[in-house]
């Protein structure tokens, strides 16, 4: 048995290292996300009718749903986060964008976003918001570090002002000497943003937070449901075990 | 030495335990087959309230709308169907008194409505669920000193104005009376009783 | 009362004499280990397929329109659809985890030898057919990976001389995998193979049954009649049918509730390791369900991986480490052919590995473990020293068939014991 757990170990091992490696590129930036914090759910909620909708679907997901699940009072969100005209609440989130205009625009129909979290993960999601930056030869004067040749506008750019990928520079003491030390290519905004850039950290951040609740609205519940799941099949298994000692007593070995 | 359990009580203490267990877990996991049998959201969505206009109904007009896929009346009642709703003998109506639960409280009255000229109704045979015809007039022919009514042309189930069925057709019970409410003079919600929203 | 109606019935169908036969009066060594587990927990994940299955279809849409979507319906939409499609999706690499271990036990423990060859081939025709199966189930979600995964797998028929490219166009019914190929491939996904699945298990515990089961040791619990001294013979009362032909040692305890028992308790160790992953790790890092299959199909573009899911990866690699595609696949069916000979390769007389020549032990574990290794090459994007470990490591698989074809014929074994230890 004790040996069987080991090749078992070995194998989980070797399949998860497997997996972690494939993840691909790397990413400027990781973001810690919490699908109880229902405040920061509804901030990023606020963002994506705001911002994205108008461009970016999420139609496997209903407006209902969504507020209920977030705790949004659901005549509050019909009034200030649904507006589409003639939406009712049982709707799923969509936007009035026809899909071949949109194609004219942007070159491609913007992708739909239920299951973006799922398809890139939230690290992703959160870098690509904050990788922005301003390159004159793009059609939409921007361009994307994590998503090199983006076809979108950087929406957010009202938030987080002018970003602009350059040299960064540190002075650092060295051997008792001040010596200027290139940090390497970073994005630098330059202030014109409605937010300071902590602030727009934590809109990118709920935003993102808000992305991984719509990819698969059931986490808390299936959580909470594995746990019971969990303890039961524990429990059946004490009783086998009880059971199964009972009948194998008089067997000799 | 037979393959019967020995006769010892620790051993049938832990088969009935174990058994319990198991048949506990059996129960649980059953609970998600049975309850994906429910209307999904999408079909709860799809069976959600309908906004009704009345403004542009006209007396003695009767307009459709569709609330859970089934057809809703909404007839615009004149004076006179009103007096010829109280005209009927009790005798000749199965359920005069809409004493049946075929109508929320609130329409359990004379003419089985909230506003008297108002009737909505779901438009469906108590029988066998074909939908009757509306006569505005020329109900004559069918039940004496009606000039309008509903006559279902399945069976020949006949009701009067307010929905109620007339005694000798296969019909047994009123028309039902959806929940409804009226949100403001122009606008009736069909689905939701008023307290409750 | 209810006597009346169990005879009743037993006048009727053998319902009693089948129960007997097979559960309460059936002999099964005492000595089996928790690598014989896995068939009967192979046999409830079935029923968990076929379960979770049916009740898919009730919300599933086979269509190329309506497919993708109808799956996050299920997902969001339907009551408690997510389980029952999480049940599903973890079942089927649950399947897979235990069959492999179930094949693993059966090569260490020489199950596949003389009675038992035709047990081990209905064991290879489920292994098959579980894999046509889980191949056409995977397309069904309608994702960017179902999609192009189906384009691959299906490609490979094109790679056949002659007739491949007209092969694969029938088999899509389009010149691209389509809505045709989704819709047939759901038919057999949902009716044809399940049967087939269900009566290859049948005829697989019915010659399992016929043979008896093997156990650790590889010594038989059954002796020719007359030959076993009283006070040897079993104590438990057996099914005439295995006693009137033989006489059963005292190594044998009756399938259930002994054996039942002993797989239950597995099945708590199981059940805590599948509820896990379906509620805490549903995609099991991209690995059972793979990310870019949230995106819907589109045959316009392909993502930058495509991988089959990791069940079939150490075949997978196989496939590319050859050149040429069409001898590629040629390669991958061999591979998987020659596993099914296995009876007729191995030409050694003793069955387990316990009592078999060190080198038996060392080629299997390192068997064992290029599997796995292919299946990490298989699953991961190629670079050139992947690519010629994958060539290796395909050798080093074959080369287990040859080795064990060489040493099998004048193999030094160690003694048998007379009886089962423990």
């Amino acid at each position: 048995m004790k040996k069987f757990i080991k090749t078992l170990g070995l194998l989980v091992g070797l399949v998860s290292t497997s997996a972690f490696s494939a993840g691909g590129g790397h990413l400027p930036y990781t973001v810690d996300i919490d699908l109880t914090d229902k405040a920061s759910l509804q901030n990023g909620a606020k963002t994506f009718m705001n911002y994205c909708l108008g461009c970016h679907q999420m139609q496997y997901q209903r407006y209902e749903r969504t507020f209920n699940d977030l705790g949004i009072p659901l005549d509050l969100g019909l009034e200030h986060l649904v507006f589409t005209k003639g939406t009712k609440i049982g709707e799923h989130i969509k936007n009035a964008m026809p899909a071949d205009d949109a194609k004219k625009w942007f070159g491609a129909t913007p992708p739909d976003l239920t299951l973006e979290a799922r398809l890139r993960g939230p690290d992703w999601i959160y870098s690509y918001l904050k990788s922005f930056y301003v390159d004159p030869s793009r059609p939409f004067n921007v361009n994307n570090t994590v998503f090199k040749d983006v076809g979108m506008p950087h929406v957010l750019q009202e938030l987080q002002g002018v970003p602009t990928k350059q040299e960064v520079f540190e002075e650092r003491l060295i051997d008792g000497e001040m010596k200027r030390i290139s940090l390497g290519e970073q994005i630098v905004v330059d202030g014109s943003g409605e937010l300071s850039e902590d602030e727009y950290d934590v809109v990118v951040r709920d935003l993102t937070n808000f992305m991984v609740y719509i990819g698969e609205p059931m986490i808390l519940e299936r959580e909470s449901m594995g746990w019971k799941a969990m303890l039961y099949s524990f429990i059946f298994f004490v009783f086998a075990v009880l059971l199964k000692k009972e009948y194998w007593r008089d067997i000799k070995k | 030495m037979s393959n019967a359990p020995v006769d010892n009580s620790r051993r049938r203490f832990l088969t009935a335990a174990t058994s319990v267990v198991g048949g506990a877990g059996v129960v649980a996991a059953a609970v998600p087959f049975i309850a994906s049998w429910n209307p999904s959201t999408r079909a709860k969505s799809a069976g959600a309230p309908v906004e009704v206009d009345i403004t542009k109904i006209e007396p003695g007009q009767l307009i459709r709308v569709e609330w859970r896929s089934k057809p809703v009346w909404i007839v615009y009642r004149t004076p006179k169907m009103l007096e010829q709703i109280s005209s009927i003998s009790e005798d000749n109506l199965k359920d005069a008194n809409s004493t049946a639960d075929q109508q929320p409280e609130y329409a359990r009255n004379a003419y089985r409505s909230k506003k008297e000229e108002i009737f909505v109704a779901v438009g469906i045979c108590t029988h066998l669920g074909c939908s009757p015809s509306y006569l505005s007039d020329g109900y004559q022919e069918i039940v004496e000193g009606q000039d309008s009514g509903f006559y279902c042309p399945c069976h020949g189930s006949k009701f009067d104005m307010a929905g109620r069925v007339f005694s000798g057709v296969p019909a047994g019970a009123n028309l039902q009376v959806p929940p409804h409410y009226f949100v403001n003079d122009t606008t009736i919600l069909i689905g939701e009783d008023g307290g409750a929203a | 009362m209810f006597k009346n109606l169990v005879e009743w019935i037993d006048a009727r169908i053998p319902m009693t004499r089948t129960y007997e036969m097979h559960m309460s009066k059936y002999p099964a060594p005492k000595n089996m280990n928790f690598w014989y587990v896995f068939g009967f927990l192979a046999t409830i994940v079935l029923v968990n397929q076929l379960v979770t299955g049916i009740w898919l279809t009730m919300s599933y849409e086979p269509s190329a329109a309506g497919a993708f979507a109808s799956v996050e319906y299920i997902m969001r939409d339907v009551e408690y659809g997510w389980v029952i499609r999480y049940m599903h999706s973890t079942g089927a690499s649950a399947f897979f985890v235990v069959v492999y271990l179930h094949m693993f036990r059966g090569l260490m423990y020489g199950s596949y030898q003389k009675p038992r060859e035709l047990l081990w081939l209905f064991g290879m025709f489920i292994y098959l057919a579980l894999m046509a199966e889980a191949f056409m189930g995977y397309l069904l979600p309608w994702g960017q990976m179902s999609y192009w995964g189906a384009q691959v797998i299906i490609g490979l028929f094109g790679t056949i001389p002659v007739i491949g490219e007209d092969l694969a166009l029938w088999i899509r019914g389009d010149y691209v995998v389509s809505g045709a190929t989704l819709n047939r491939f759901f038919a057999l996904h949902v009716i044809a193979l399940p049967l087939v699945i269900v009566i290859l298990v049948f005829l697989h515990i019915v010659a399992l049954h016929e043979v008896g089961s093997n156990n650790p040791d590889g010594v038989d619990v059954k002796r020719p009649k007359g030959t076993v001294a009283d006070e040897d013979k079993t104590k438990f009362e057996f099914h005439e049918y295995y006693t009137s032909k033989k006489d059963l040692l005292d190594d044998v305890v009756p399938f259930f509730p002994h054996m039942v028992l002993k797989d239950l308790m597995a099945f708590g160790v199981f059940l805590f390791i599948f509820t896990y992953i379906m509620f805490f790790n549903p995609d099991f890092y991209g690995k059972f369900i793979e990310h870019p299959n949230f995106e819907p199909a589109n045959n316009l573009k392909t993502p930058e991986h495509v991988f089959p899911v990791w069940y079939f990866t150490p075949f997978y690699a196989i496939l590319k480490a050859v050149p040429d595609p069409f001898g590629g696949m040629v390669t991958m069916f061999a591979s998987i052919i020659l596993l099914a000979l296995i009876p007729w390769i191995d030409r050694g007389k003793v069955r387990s590995w316990r009592y078999r020549c060190g080198l038996h032990k060392v080629n299997l574990i390192i068997f064992a473990m290029v599997f796995i290794v292919l299946g990490y090459l298989g699953a991961t994007p190629a670079t050139p020293f992947k690519e010629t470990m994958a060539k290796l490591f395909t050798i080093a698989y074959f080369m287990f068939f040859v080795a064990l074809w060489l040493y099998s014929k004048n193999e030094k074994t160690k003694p048998l014991p007379e009886r089962i230890t423990k």
